[in-house]
């Protein structure tokens, strides 16, 4: 969520040129081009030390192939913009949840077809409790808007993505799963 | 045209020279600006043999499930088992980085050129009397039923010790742990619900996930069972004790074969640790021939 990325104080005046801030918040996601990295809450921090610019990124799932590419599109952003020194390091903890999406994330995702996710599942300490009935899931459809919605598949194109179709339109489409 | 010797010459010539080494997931240090300080009073060399049997597991069902890539019984499972996979690979990558970290490499960095990750090194340079994974991962699938037998007892272990590693004296290592969590519990529940639809399901379904349980039953007898390695660390608050959680797992399998109607074998008797001190079936090598093949015969070829 973008509250988490209240800048130090006084670091926007570090650069006499563009906020760094504003410049690593246009940058989108290579698979979800729809929304931005800080739509996404993968953008964690921007701030500068010693002058140079420092970047915060986490990863949505363990395994996502996008890591690499985001790095590359932020400091090439940044470079565009006049910062030649440029940082991009990866947090692993607090791990990414769907919560972070921004309002404004949710909104483009549904624009573009993808159902936004619902609440994420509380993180309780201890065992993890095991869910054997149906998923309790519910999406609405974003091409009709209808609620009669099923899931397919709790994996899809990409790892944040579970597979369901619509009962009153028709159409598949894909629901990004809370996590 | 200049002659070149293989075809990733003949890429990494097309970029320039700057390509990157050809056979990796390593396009990015998984582990960039990560604080990689090992806390006072922890053995790096036991954190980083304890991050290659958690790393080992996860990558050798990484690529067991793989293979069911264009033959599952349904697109939809294909999807599903490269996303588990991916998950998995995912977390192999960041155990290994972390064993990397700490420096723990064994015979890989002789082997492998420097321009290599270390947990590429690692995951294509070591022999299989190297590997840490458990028996339980590495065997060949069998059907559909017997690899979603598997998938429900590896998830359910790894799950149980992730759970509790949350809370590991190691920042790095809880991190991996807590972010994994909740991967598994997607992939835990999702071999659950398959178990329980196939026993519950034809006489032939139900036939099959039993015989799976049978088959796969056996190899339960040694994952209980710590090495030296996890006491040591477990005391140092760092690792979990693989039997401390034996009651959670049992319970867990207990209630979805339960449920599934299939008969719960007798469970086996503790035995040493075979896989967490390198002693592998011949399938394990097998496995690893067909995953460092490619990347042992050119070492040095990048695209």
């Amino acid at each position: 969520m973008t509250a988490a990325l209240t800048p130090p104080p006084g670091q926007s005046r570090d650069f006499g040129r563009k906020d760094p801030r504003a410049v690593a918040e246009t940058v989108t996601d290579p698979e979800l081009p729809m929304l931005t990295l800080a739509d996404l809450g993968v953008l964690r921090d921007v701030r500068s030390e010693d002058g140079t610019v420092v970047v915060e990124i986490t990863p949505t799932y363990s395994g996502c192939p996008a890591m690499g590419v985001m790095r590359a599109d932020l400091v090439h952003a940044l470079h565009r913009a006049g910062f030649p020194d440029v940082d991009v390091r990866t947090v692993l903890s607090p791990a990414w949840s769907t919560d972070w999406i921004s309002a404004d994330g949710r909104r483009k995702l549904a624009a573009g077809g993808i159902a936004p996710p619902g609440d994420a599942p509380a993180r309780a300490t201890g065992p993890i409790p095991l869910s054997l009935g149906p998923t309790r899931r519910t999406a609405a459809c974003p091409v009709c808007g209808s609620s009669d919605t099923v899931e397919q598949s709790e994996f899809s194109a990409t790892a944040c993505k579970a597979l369901r179709r619509c009962r009153a339109c028709g159409e598949p489409f894909e629901h990004v799963k809370e996590i | 045209m200049a002659h070149e010797e293989t075809v990733y010459d003949a890429l990494d010539h097309a970029h320039g020279g700057e390509g990157q080494w050809a056979f990796g997931t390593g396009f990015d240090e998984p582990l960039a600006g990560v604080d990689t300080t090992v806390p006072e009073g922890i053995d790096p060399a036991d954190l980083g043999a304890y991050c290659l049997m958690l790393g080992d597991d996860a990558l050798v069902l990484a690529q067991r499930l793989t293979a069911w890539m264009t033959d599952a019984p349904e697109l939809e499972e294909e999807v599903a088992f490269g996303n588990i996979a991916l998950d998995l690979l995912g977390q192999a990558r960041l155990l290994l980085a972390r064993a990397g970290s700490v420096g723990v490499l064994g015979r890989s960095r002789d082997r492998a050129t420097a321009a290599i990750p270390d947990e590429d090194a690692l995951a294509y340079f070591r022999d299989p009397d190297e590997f840490r994974n458990t028996g339980l991962v590495e065997g060949t699938g069998g059907d559909f039923g017997q690899t979603m037998v598997r998938l429900l007892v590896a998830s359910t272990v790894r799950l149980a010790v992730f759970a509790r590693l949350r809370e590991s004296r190691d920042p790095v290592l809880a991190a991996i742990a807590a972010k994994g969590v909740n991967e598994l519990t997607y992939h835990r529940d999702h071999a659950a619900r398959w178990v329980l639809r196939l026993g519950d399901g034809t006489a032939e379904s139900h036939r099959r996930v039993q015989a799976g349980v049978d088959a796969v039953w056996p190899l339960l007898g040694d994952l209980f069972s710590a090495t030296d390695v996890e006491t040591r660390l477990t005391t140092a608050g760092v690792a979990v004790d693989p039997a401390g959680v034996r009651h959670e797992v049992r319970d867990v399998l207990t209630t979805v074969l339960g449920q599934a109607t299939v008969t719960v074998p007798e469970w086996p008797a503790d035995v040493a640790p075979a896989g967490r001190t390198g002693r592998h079936s011949a399938e394990l090598t097998e496995l690893l021939a067909e995953l460092q093949g490619l990347a042992r015969q050119h070492p040095a070829a990048t695209w």
